[in-house]
């Protein structure tokens, strides 16, 4: 990909800075490299003094790692932000109705827009959900859109991560962090806060109690352990929002009703922030096998005694393959054209699509199907031959498994390196409320890919994260 | 609160304060060496310094002898140790870890920086003259915590989860202490006290760091082992005797008692340990024999621990 055709979200092609990014190329012209330098590797022992961690799978040593964090902001503009925004509320309120239409009457089935056997036989359908309604019909709480910019109009929705998605610790502390370190910027530009974001959490958490809940709603969050890869996140968003982080094991169900297990007697929650996945939720209900979950929650969940956000079963929304009919999905249930562009993709299940991907496979960028977090896809442009070729031999052998698109151009964010600024691809992942009402936190998670060059931002793979700013009007 | 989160808070606690005694121990245990000969083995005194630390099996299961170097490694950085200062930090820290939403954000920086920080040190590289920094650095940073802790936690009852962890560790210690040495303490040696013993006496003040703090309670210009053992056993005023331990011990049980209306067994056994403390004279203890009264001490201590656990639910 030619450099000239990467949208620099700092410069215009005349090199002036961008309105949104004026005040910052002003500050940061008057900076010393060394300062700045020096700041870097200071964010960098904050990190790892308030044990912001993630845990990286597969590695034997330092089963905890940071983040790398870049302390140049990445900036929207208001009105950017409006359309984003309102592109983003469109399509979660869109996923939902998809999501309790296709555990009730499947209309958009019926209707023809979508294939049965592509949600009925998806991985992702959760049998048990339907006739199933959860309290307000919502099944999707807490969503991370992931999104990509390729010019100064256009954004395209990569994902939709509608099960757990993670990161939001690290949208606030980055903010957090920019504050200590660069008061002065804070002064300059209005930059729409986000720290209240835990309690917009709480506030949806406690929107969707069970009905017949008469007292204040007990919320816990639900984590697998100290050793899961987020648990510094779980234990943020339980500490920040005053409610108990739990175990399987802290809880229990007992006619029906979920306990905590407390120093005195049990007592019972109402609304589980779940960030386990549906397997391990309910050994009774999902895995016999497995010593995990909380043996009967989901029967007291289908008895209405205790909601789980997200609900179980929401994946089948994210689904890599029910993506490319999101754009139906809106128009179906919103009568409206979609406001967020989704990326043209390539149903590899089907003799015609597979044929053409195996045709431009260099051109393509190749995913699971059930993949995440960066792991098994192809980047055409960048792959060996060996790698192609790899992956011809995969498609051929399993094409039920995989999704292609074309390799977007995304847009470039000045980013902080060893000589002084140069820009690098990023994403956005802006945090999405559904309770009562629909709470969009303004800007997100902007992850960068560090190499020069490279188009993955997965912290898994090397990426780093930048603190997101939408300027105020 | 969660039971699991009471027992982590408690450990949490209880793991500090083990760091900071093990340093200590191992402070006076360097002092003995630098100090001459007093007709005696070396080896007794490392050996003291093991039973005191409660980690004496443990050391003969993988060492054959003793000598200083070794007993410094095993205290301090094995892993395969419980009660090493490295195993009591990363227990305290995963314990801490696994209650973040319970313990405020200095109590965390405190502990988590004390982990980063030890894990970065070499164990080979722990020479004789960094030894006497790094220990007294381990006791600041075991201090730091418990700063952060009476600092900045609401008095709720995780607090008081905490101050059974602190107090029982402590009692636990000075009481070891006492007994590995108690007979040089009897009524008896201070006819014949000799150099040896008036010295044995000072490290025992020493090692719960009373040596001062003795002078300025007892006007007298010897040490004397009755008032040394009334000092760590009965006097109130010295934060690490046996009878402030379980002034706070009691308080706290009362506290919850009055949070949950309920008197459970472990709130009968902290008030009958304290009342005992609080009642005896050194008079009656040294009748009964001191030696019994320090092990009744030790077994009282550790069921109370045990009956917390169940009475909180703390599995």
């Amino acid at each position: 990909m030619e450099q000239s055709d990467i949208f620099n979200e700092m410069l215009a092609a005349d090199g002036t800075p961008r309105a949104p990014y004026r005040q910052l190329a002003d500050w940061f012209e008057t900076q010393s490299p060394s300062v700045m330098r020096k700041k870097s590797r200071e964010a960098e022992t904050i990190f790892r003094r308030l044990g912001i961690t993630f845990a990286v799978y597969g590695t034997a040593e330092a089963t905890e790692r940071l983040i790398p964090f870049d302390i140049i902001p990445r900036i929207l503009s208001a009105s950017e932000w409006r359309r984003l925004s309102a592109g983003i509320d469109q399509r979660v309120r869109a996923l939902n109705a998809f999501l309790h239409d296709i555990y009730h009457r499947q209309e958009i089935i019926r209707a023809g827009r979508i294939p049965a056997d592509l949600v009925i036989q998806n991985e992702a359908f959760l049998p048990e959900m339907i006739g199933f309604t959860p309290p307000r019909r919502v099944y999707a709480h807490i969503i991370g859109t992931d999104l990509v910019r390729v010019n100064e109009e256009d954004f395209y929705v990569l994902e939709d991560n509608t099960r757990t998605p993670s990161g939001v610790s690290y949208m606030l502390e980055n903010r957090e962090t920019m504050m200590r370190m660069f008061p002065e910027l804070f002064q300059q530009n209005r930059v729409a806060p986000i720290e209240h974001y835990p309690e917009l959490l709480r506030e949806t958490l406690e929107s969707v109690a069970p009905p017949h809940c008469d007292s204040e709603p007990t919320v816990c969050v639900l984590t697998p352990g100290i050793f899961n890869s987020a648990y510094f996140e779980h234990a943020f968003l339980a500490d920040s929002m005053g409610v108990e982080l739990c175990e399987a094991r802290d809880l229990f169900v007992e006619g029906g009703k979920v306990f905590m297990r407390t120093t005195r007697a049990p007592e019972q929650v109402h609304v589980i922030y779940r960030r386990i996945d549906d397997a391990f939720l309910d050994p009774l209900t999902f895995r016999p096998d497995s010593m995990l979950g909380v043996p009967g929650l989901f029967d007291a969940y289908r008895a209405g005694n205790v909601t789980i956000c997200n609900a179980p079963g929401t994946g089948i929304a994210d689904d890599k393959a029910i993506y490319a009919y999101v754009p139906d999905i809106i128009e179906f249930y919103t009568g409206q054209k979609p406001i967020l562009k989704n990326v043209p993709t390539w149903n590899c299940a089907k003799p015609e699509e597979l044929a053409h991907v195996l045709a431009h496979l260099p051109e393509l960028v190749v995913k699971e199907v059930h993949g995440s977090g960066g792991y098994g896809m192809l980047i055409g442009p960048t792959a060996s031959k060996r790698e192609l070729a790899e992956f011809t031999r995969r498609l051929k052998a399993r094409p039920g498994n995989y999704i292609a698109q074309p390799t977007l151009a995304l847009s470039a964010c000045p980013t902080h390196v060893a000589s002084g600024l140069a820009p690098r691809h990023v994403d956005l992942r802006p945090y999405v409320l559904v309770g009562d009402k629909v709470r969009i936190t303004p800007g997100g998670l902007t992850r960068v890919a560090l190499k020069k060059g490279s188009l993955v931002v997965n912290s898994s793979q090397g990426g780093g994260t930048k603190d997101t700013w939408v300027l105020e009007d | 609160m969660l039971g699991r989160t009471a027992a982590s808070l408690f450990w949490t606690s209880r793991y500090n304060e083990r760091a900071e005694n093990m340093a200590r121990l191992l402070e006076v245990g360097y002092r003995i060496a630098m100090t001459p000969r007093l007709g005696q083995d070396a080896a007794d005194d490392w050996r003291s310094t093991l039973v005191s630390a409660g980690c004496e099996s443990r050391f003969f299961a993988k060492h054959d002898e003793i000598n200083k170097r070794a007993v410094m490694l095993h205290m301090l950085f094995d892993p395969d140790n419980p009660s090493s200062v490295r195993s009591c930090i990363e227990a305290a820290r995963n314990n801490a870890r696994s209650v973040r939403t319970a313990i405020t954000g200095e109590m965390w920086e405190s502990i988590n920086t004390t982990y980063i920080e030890f894990m970065e040190v070499r164990p080979q590289h722990m020479s004789d003259d960094r030894l006497p920094d790094f220990l007294s650095w381990i006791k600041q940073r075991s201090m730091l915590y418990r700063g952060a802790l009476l600092g900045t936690l609401m008095r709720n009852e995780g607090y008081h989860f905490s101050q059974f962890g602190t107090f029982i560790e402590r009692a636990d210690n000075t009481a070891r202490i006492l007994d590995v040495k108690y007979w040089i303490l009897l009524p008896d040696n201070e006819m014949i006290g000799g150099s040896l013993d008036r010295y044995q006496w000072s490290t025992i003040l020493r090692s719960v760091s009373a040596h001062r703090s003795y002078r300025h309670a007892y006007r007298d210009a010897h040490i004397r082992p009755f008032n040394v053992a009334q000092f760590l056993i009965l006097r109130k005023e010295m934060p690490r005797s046996l009878a402030y331990c379980y002034d706070w011990i009691e308080e706290s049980a009362e506290a919850l008692a009055q949070r949950y209306g309920e008197h459970p067994p472990s709130h009968e056994m902290a008030t009958a340990t304290a009342a005992l403390l609080g009642k005896g004279t050194m008079g009656e203890i040294f009748q009964e024999g001191l030696h019994e009264f320090l092990t009744d001490m030790i077994t009282r201590n550790n069921a109370l621990g045990t009956q917390l656990a169940e009475d909180y639910h703390f599995a």
